[in-house]
């Protein structure tokens, strides 16, 4: 399936990346590319097929809820860009 | 010293027991060639105080009687793995400057047994690139050269730093990771050993993300034995990982050198894939010839759905992707853009953060999520997965481990193929379907191209049956006896 510069515009706000508009037509042709390739798989029969989604023959353990880790806010905030009064500073959110 | 810095690994350990040399001593020796080494940028963080500080300990260690099973070993470290206070980037801009504040569960057991950190690996950014040049602090060069040449090559990718680092003899050993061929086909490109393990055999806490359900961690050495004593050290339950395996670890390299006779070798139709080089060919008949005199009985195996491998892949590890990536924000750690408001200093975060092959791949992954598309694209790629690990399955009703290629070509320039993604992703061909089941696979340095670069021959083992690919890998590197090393041209 083609994707045309609105999709590509569509998927990159949905990602988060700002693409710019010039840039879009060019990312329309490398993608629907890839998604061609993609398309050979419809040749494959998997009716029936249950979908594999780990590799992993075993069920996810249970572990105790409790508190194993915390309390040492200059660790948490070692790498933040931003932070004060052990917070993290962000944008605001609400106007 | 450059004669320490040439060693095996397993010879190291055996000098440093013996007394030969200390671990300060070999460290120092890796130190120097490694800061004379940065025409290959192989390293992009260098820890000489770290090494030395660490080398000091461990002699100490030693002289108390309490020397662990790799000590004083000086490894390389792929920028994947967090190390506590050394930057960790992943390859991305957008990790420059983070220092984890915790180590990789791995890493952390490389340390418990003994080993010494020189540094940090250049990779492909986010593991995504099959030839380092997806890097935000550039492409590694290759040590090897072809015959006559000047030319720059790929180390392969995205373990390309890994692989090279331990080919140019500026570690002993490294650590390296594998999504869809991220440790074969460096080691192939390379002349070095690499196995990627049965998924859950390493913790994958503490390496950053990129496609969770086929990431796995693995050693890059030069010899198979290596291999296997740096696997046996990072390998292990983690309760910080839940997909990482409750079993016993074995004593790998107690599987190096056993006798491989009546064992079943599947040789994969499929893998006789058009255009693949002459050579590789040759390759491939040269190593059935090698485990036939060894013993092993040779049979024809049918994988079917092969050719749907790379396609499903480049739909789950996007997938995967675009979801794990989605905690590079700019609030809490890394590269934060501001922009006018919340969502423009996201999207200008993400747009100046990431190169162009992780943003490719994000949206891709975002693509093949969203409504609509979601069970056209993802729910078909994971059952074609399932055919997949199917076709394994089936296999392994007649053979015990199979033998094919580890990559479509020997390495290849650098820029050659940079400009088209699917051709690209084409290197993964032969490795891919291994993460894809979960598998543990394995790439064993077994000849040389016309040119003289490495070639390299893959064999898959059942699930968590690593021992008979150590057993199989020693095999072939007895017989192959490959011995070439890369001209220092650097």
């Amino acid at each position: 399936m083609a994707i045309d510069a609105a999709t590509v515009r569509k998927v990159a706000r949905l990602a988060r990346i700002a693409e710019p508009e010039e840039k879009l037509d060019q990312l329309a042709t490398e993608l629907s590319g890839i998604l061609n390739w993609i398309e050979q798989l419809n040749e494959v029969d998997t009716d029936g097929v249950e979908p594999m989604t780990t590799a992993v023959h075993t069920t996810l353990p249970m572990r105790d809820d409790v508190v194993t880790d915390g309390g040492d806010p200059a660790r948490v905030l070692g790498n933040a860009p931003k932070s004060a009064n052990n917070f993290f500073v962000v944008p605001k959110v609400v106007e | 010293m450059s004669e320490l810095t040439g060693l095996t690994l397993k010879a190291a350990l055996e000098g440093m027991a013996k007394g030969d040399f200390s671990s300060e001593e070999i460290t120092k020796a890796h130190l120097a060639a490694i800061e004379a080494s940065r025409p290959l940028n192989a390293y992009v963080v260098e820890t000489p105080e770290k090494a030395i500080q660490m080398a000091q300990a461990s002699d100490a260690r030693r002289a108390r009687g309490e020397a662990g099973p790799l000590e004083g070993a000086p490894l390389g470290i792929k920028d994947l793995f967090c190390t506590k206070g050394v930057q960790s980037t992943a390859g991305s801009m957008i990790l420059r400057g983070f220092e984890p504040a915790y180590e990789s569960t791995v890493t952390s057991q490389l340390w418990r047994d003994g080993g010494v950190m020189l540094g940090k690996l250049n990779m492909d950014e986010f593991a995504m690139g099959s030839s380092n040049e997806t890097s935000a602090w550039g492409p590694v060069a290759n040590p090897w050269r072809a015959r006559g040449s000047n030319a720059n090559l790929t180390p392969g990718g995205s373990s390309g730093g890994s692989a090279a680092a331990v080919a140019a003899d500026l570690c002993l050993g490294a650590t390296a990771t594998d999504t869809g061929g991220s440790i074969r086909q460096p080691a192939a490109f390379t002349g070095t050993v690499g196995i990627k393990p049965t998924y859950g055999r390493c913790s994958r806490w503490g390496i950053v993300a990129f496609a969770s359900s086929l990431d796995q961690a693995g050693p890059m050495a030069r010899t198979v034995e290596d291999t296997a004593l740096l696997l046996t050290s990072m390998s292990g339950h983690d309760p910080k990982d839940s997909t990482s395996l409750p079993i016993e670890v074995p004593d790998f390299a107690s599987f190096c050198g056993k006798s491989v006779k009546g064992l079943r070798i599947g040789i994969p139709k499929e893998y006789r894939v058009d255009g693949m080089p002459p050579e590789i060919e040759k390759l491939w008949e040269q190593g059935i010839a090698w485990l036939k005199d060894a013993g092993c009985e040779i049979v024809e195996v049918s994988l079917p759905h092969t050719k749907y491998a790379l396609p499903a892949y480049y739909i789950i590890a996007p997938a995967e992707a675009s979801s794990n990536l989605a905690r590079y924000d700019g609030m809490r750690y890394g590269l934060r853009v501001d922009g006018a408001n919340l969502t423009e200093t996201y999207e200008q975060t993400r747009a100046q953060g990431f190169g162009a092959e992780v943003k490719r791949r994000i949206l891709i992954g975002t693509y093949v999520l969203s409504a609509g598309y979601y069970d056209a694209y993802y729910l078909k790629a994971l059952k074609v997965r399932r055919r997949i690990a199917d076709d394994f399955d089936q296999a392994w009703k007649t053979c015990d481990a199979l033998l094919t290629p580890t990559a479509p070509s020997a390495a290849f320039a650098l820029g050659e193929k940079s400009d088209d993604p699917v051709a690209m992703y084409l290197n993964d061909i032969f490795t891919v379907t291994v993460n894809l089941a979960g598998l543990p696979g394995m790439s064993v340095p077994a000849g040389v191209d016309a040119g003289g670069l490495p070639l390299g021959l893959q064999l898959i083992g059942r699930n968590l049956d690593e021992g008979t690919l150590f057993s199989l890998g020693s095999a072939i590197e007895k017989a192959a006896d490959f011995r070439a090393k890369p001209q220092k041209w650097w």
